[in-house]
């Protein structure tokens, strides 16, 4: 029988109920201060390796909260943790920490740790 | 036997007060730093959200104080501020004792020191300029940069000083963003050829016809509008700013050159009335204004029987709330002489 | 009377920690690298063996040190390490003198009185034995002392006093117990036989007078032995480690063996030598500023003494060195964190007893990534030939007043110099190396180089302190580095830049990086004294605050930040300065956000002070000589 209506590609859709949110837990946990992104971009703005390459801590920040974990793994290394960000930020978000922290929590989830 | 009530700062709302105190027979002492009042008004061009010239606000203000019995002392500060059974004694800069039944702290705000956001230049670069600058501009007509040509792209920044943890002011000043589309919408009409962007986290456009002005903005004045935190500013070779930030909305870093930076600065707790604070042993709230007795039904009121409070010096307030603010002191000192303390 | 049952548990104690310290002894010298065995040999038979006798002498026994720190604290632990010394010694000789043969068993002398209960009734005897009890007595006003530490700890002058976990509490209470019990044992012998000089002599004929003086002697001999013999037990899972192992530290530094950057014998060696004295404690701004009491250097080596994971505590430092300074035993308690920093999370197993007295050290630095590059968008950038560069560092990016000086200044000065980071850089990666992460620091220290190298420079001028000490320690290249200050410096003594003299009254704050990280302490200071009037603070030179604001510590929250920072801008500001002045961006950063005094970096009031040819401050001036360089 053909489907009749519309359906959503999954590509595009953040799917929130099934979205592994381990690695954002776990930040938060460590860093609570990862909830207080209102995300305005400054970090990204001012970002070293922003100005080479498509990271942006921003986007991570937002992503990782979401569960789009695959999207954000690739560009974190690329951090060289000059801390600009710390010192732009205007919600006192540890951000150096929340880099530091999700490498770390890729590495437990991949162990099945988290 | 008629009472005497001192009313500390002549800006909106000290005009306010001691004009509706005076009309109910009150006696009133006016205490103003400046040489003369008027306080921040007389700095604004035209006021949001309806370009109205301020100097008819000014007008209402001062046909509100004239000929009225309202001792006006310009040029005084406050050294001594005691309270003993039940009445206050004052002394002033120039050794002046006054003593009165009840206070109105009317001290105002004081705009965020722009420099201290090191960042954008201000102090550094010469075409990085405030809200208040500009609106210098607009009074004298002359729109320029510091070599005298016009500027082309002209980019205005929100919350500065507001919303930023690392001046230690978490609270929005909340008429920043409808003075920066103000600002855009006269930069545009002055300019025409201009371009202006501005840069924003949100934009807060809570009071009426703020929305309006918004939409007017974009719609009519073709101003740009851009959802990102400005990080910082440099100068380039051709002495035009290079900012950066990001586009959040496209999710990208942006690098534009501008002619001319605004900053808007926010609103701070002013040093006269931290020092009122100080000598008063009134309370002051973690954003560093007073603190009202109640949030919801004592906004006039302080932490000291007979002290009130009216206008911006409890919260960033625009003009409309401010005098409604100053209204609403005078009902409630009125209240506390009547009961005969 | 040759043996008693009662010298059982020392004996058993004694020969125990013997065997366990030659045991140690040797496994720290065979996993000692080669070059290090060569340069311990050599110490052996050189200079350093005398050098190191002395220092023991001073440092272990005298506490030369933490008595000029605090007197009470120092008189307490000499009381105890010269006066049990003192006993020892004085102990081994009476019992040779005394005793029927020469060369007795340990226990002989330890327990003199017991096995000697009639000595003392000859004038020389009796005089001998005043001094033990003179010593006796030394050792007990130390033991008072100690045990008032632990009561209130401000008796001995400290704010803070170091935990205990329970095993060291077991140890700490055999301590306490060695002498007392000897005391009173000694006491109750003398009393018995009429014998014992000013303290137990007195002591004893009193108890003597309401109490079985023979019998109760006995029970206290045991307990005295029982005590040492516990105290050696437990010695080498405890802080009393520090004991016998500082003299191991003492004789390995006198050698000339260095921490370096992985965990060894050296690092170990020192991690036990901490005596958890707390002078650390006390000099911390984590401490005494944010209230943050449990990730200070002697809880860090206790920390990895016990095998916990340490990761947590190690990130949490602004590595200001401030402990460094202050620690009396000289141990490289930065350096040891660092070590931490690269390591991973250890297993915590401390309940297994044995690992407690040969831990397992941590030896790997795992592999972080997979061999990749993880900067490999860097892309080569030519920024043609000049003499010296200008790094401003990143912060600096977001003071432009202090790059836009350092432009004036420089024009003014006619060096012919590029701006390297005009348009931003790469990062130093001094803030990569904090973080533990080397291999990945070094990718861009690689980068940068091949940029400086190209150039053909010959002085690199930085504004950040952050950036000179990695450009300075981890960077190497065939130029001179120079922080600003140092290059100012250098320009006033050539006569390259005239100045005013600013009558504004100045106070420096020396940032870490610079001062005690780099040991820059008075070019900074000369400059300021050139143009402006500097005035002394608190807080001078090693001894200086940390402004909070360091990249070091990747854990504290920004509200903890800010404690630090206020406190410190307040101690500086104290004597109303028109200007608070320093040489680092971050700092500049971190201190304008908490202060209403002007703060201001070094190259600003410099800017401000350069007399002649007004340069104004960005008008690309710079450029023409870039544009002349190019055209060489």
């Amino acid at each position: 029988m053909d489907k009749f209506g519309y359906t959503i590609s999954k590509e595009r859709q953040i799917d929130y109920d099934s979205n592994n949110r381990g690695v954002a837990s776990y930040i938060f946990e460590k860093e609570p201060s990862f909830r207080l992104c209102i995300e305005c971009g400054g970090c990204s703005a001012t970002c070293t390796t922003a100005s080479f390459t498509d990271f942006s801590l921003r986007e991570l920040n937002i992503l990782i909260k979401r569960g789009e974990n695959d999207q954000v793994r690739q560009n974190l290394k690329k951090c060289m943790l000059c801390g600009k960000c710390t010192l732009v930020c205007p919600r006192g978000v540890n951000t150096r920490n929340i880099v530091v922290l999700a490498i770390k929590a890729f590495q437990k989830s991949d162990n099945y740790e988290i | 036997m008629s009472k005497h009530v001192v009313v500390i700062g002549g800006g909106v709302a000290g005009l306010e007060v001691a004009g509706q105190l005076s009309r109910a027979g009150i006696e009133v002492s006016l205490i103003e730093k400046e040489s003369k009042t008027g306080g921040h008004l007389n700095n604004w061009h035209r006021l949001f959200p309806d370009r109205r010239n301020s100097i008819e606000v000014k007008e209402y203000l001062d046909g509100m104080t004239h000929n009225q019995r309202i001792i006006l002392l310009t040029n005084t500060t406050i050294e001594r501020f005691n309270r003993n059974k039940g009445h206050f004694s004052i002394t002033t800069n120039e050794g002046r004792e006054l003593t009165a039944d009840a206070v109105i702290v009317a001290t105002g705000f004081d705009l965020f020191k722009s420099a201290r956001k090191e960042e954008y230049g201000y102090g550094i670069y010469d075409n990085v300029i405030t809200s208040a600058d500009l609106e210098e501009m607009f009074r004298t007509g002359k729109i320029t940069l510091a070599n005298g040509s016009v500027p082309d792209t002209i980019g205005i920044v929100h919350c500065v000083g507001s919303r930023d943890e690392k001046v230690g002011n978490f609270y929005c000043s909340k008429l920043c963003c409808v003075t920066a589309v103000k600002q855009a919408v006269e930069l545009r009409e002055y300019l025409p050829e201009s371009k202006v962007f501005c840069f924003y986290m949100d934009m807060r456009m809570g009071g009426a016809f703020y929305e309006e002005l918004y939409r007017e903005a974009q719609e009519k004045w073709g101003v740009s509008f851009i959802r990102g935190k400005v990080s910082e500013a440099s100068e380039t070779i051709e002495n035009k700013l290079l900012i950066k930030v990001e586009d959040t909305l496209a999710g990208r870093p942006l690098k534009m050159k501008l002619d001319m930076l605004v900053l808007m600065a926010g609103m701070e707790m002013s040093e006269g009335g931290e020092k009122i604070a100080g000598l008063g042993g009134l309370n002051t709230g973690e954003n560093r204004f007073f603190a009202a007795a109640d949030n919801h039904f004592g906004s006039n009121k302080s932490n000291i029987e007979g002290v009130f409070f009216a206008g911006t010096c409890t919260a960033p307030m625009n003009i409309t709330e401010t005098i409604s603010h100053a209204r609403a002191a005078v009902v409630e000192v009125i209240d506390y002489l009547k009961d005969g303390k | 009377m040759k043996f008693d049952p009662f010298i059982i548990p020392f004996n058993i104690g004694l020969y125990f920690i013997l065997i366990y310290v030659v045991t140690r002894s040797v496994i720290w010298f065979r996993d000692l690298s080669k070059p290090d065995k060569l340069r311990l040999q050599r110490g052996f038979f050189g200079i350093a063996f005398g050098l190191s006798l002395k220092e023991i002498f001073m440092e272990s026994l005298i506490h030369r040190k933490i008595l000029k720190t605090n007197f009470r604290l120092g008189y307490m632990h000499m009381s105890l390490a010269f006066g049990w010394f003192l006993l020892i010694l004085f102990g081994t000789i009476e019992a040779d003198i005394f005793s029927a043969k020469h060369l007795n068993a340990p226990y002989k002398a330890i327990f003199f009185r017991f096995f000697n209960p009639n000595h003392g009734r000859t004038s020389f005897e009796s005089a001998y034995g005043f001094l033990m009890d003179l010593i006796l007595a030394f050792i007990l006003s130390g033991l008072f002392l100690a045990v008032a530490k632990r009561i209130y700890s401000k008796i001995v002058g400290m704010k803070k006093t170091t935990r205990l976990k329970i095993i060291d509490k077991i140890a700490l209470t055999s301590l306490w117990l060695i002498f007392p019990s000897r005391l009173l044992a000694e006491s109750f012998t003398c009393g018995a036989y009429g014998t014992g000089s000013f303290l137990t002599g007195s002591l004893g004929a009193w108890l003597a007078t309401f109490l079985p003086a023979q019998q109760m002697a006995y029970p206290f001999w045991w307990l005295y032995s029982i005590s040492l013999g516990t105290f050696f037990i437990l010695l080498p899972i405890t802080r009393y480690m520090h004991i016998p192992t500082e003299l191991f530290l003492i004789f390995m530094r006198n050698s000339g063996i260095k921490t370096g950057d992985q965990a060894g014998t050296y690092s170990e060696v020192q991690t036990y030598s901490c005596s958890s004295c707390g002078i650390c404690l006390d000099s911390c701004q984590l401490n005494f500023s944010a209230g943050i009491t449990n990730i200070q250097s002697a809880y860090l080596m206790k920390a990895i003494r016990n095998n916990n994971d340490v990761s947590e505590i190690a990130h949490n430092c602004l590595m200001c060195g401030r402990c460094d300074q202050k620690c009396p035993v000289g141990i490289e308690l930065s350096q040891i964190r660092m070590i931490q920093r690269r390591g991973d999370e250890t297993e915590n197993d401390f309940r297994n007893i044995y690992k407690g007295y040969f831990r397992s050290r941590q030896t790997n630095i795992s592999e972080k990534t997979n061999g990749s590059s993880n900067y490999n968008f860097l892309q080569e950038t030519d920024h043609g030939k000049a003499d010296i560069l200008y790094f401003a560092g990143c912060m600096s990016h977001l003071t432009p007043a202090i790059k836009n000086s350092m432009i004036k200044i420089l024009d003014a000065s006619e060096v012919k110099y590029n701006f390297i980071d005009e348009q931003g850089g790469v990062c130093c990666g001094r803030p990569l190396m904090l973080a533990g992460q080397d291999k990945e620091a070094r990718e861009l220290i690689n980068f940068n180089s091949q940029m400086i190298w190209k150039s053909g420079a010959h002085t690199l001028v930085t504004s950040c302190p952050i950036c000179y000490k990695v450009f300075k320690e981890s960077y190497y290249l065939d130029v001179e580095v120079l922080h600003h200050t140092q290059f100012i410096k250098r320009l006033i003594d050539d006569g390259s830049v005239k100045m005013n003299f600013l009558h504004k009254k100045v106070v420096y704050h020396s940032p870490c990086d610079l001062g005690r990280g780099s040991g820059v302490y008075d070019e900074p200071k000369e400059v300021l004294g050139y143009v402006s009037r500097l005035e002394r603070s608190n807080f001078e030179d090693g001894n200086s605050l940390c402004c909070g604001g360091s990249l070091a510590n990747m854990k504290i929250s920004s509200t903890d930040k800010k404690k630090i920072a206020l406190d410190a801008a307040n101690e500086l500001t104290k004597n109303n300065p028109d200007i608070l002045a320093t040489a680092c961006p971050l700092c500049k950063k971190t201190f304008s956000s908490v202060t209403a005094t002007r703060v201001a970096d070094i190259s600003e009031i410099v800017a401000e002070a350069l007399v002649g040819k007004s340069i104004k401050i960005n008008n690309g001036s710079h450029i023409n000589s870039i544009k002349a360089l190019a055209n060489i």
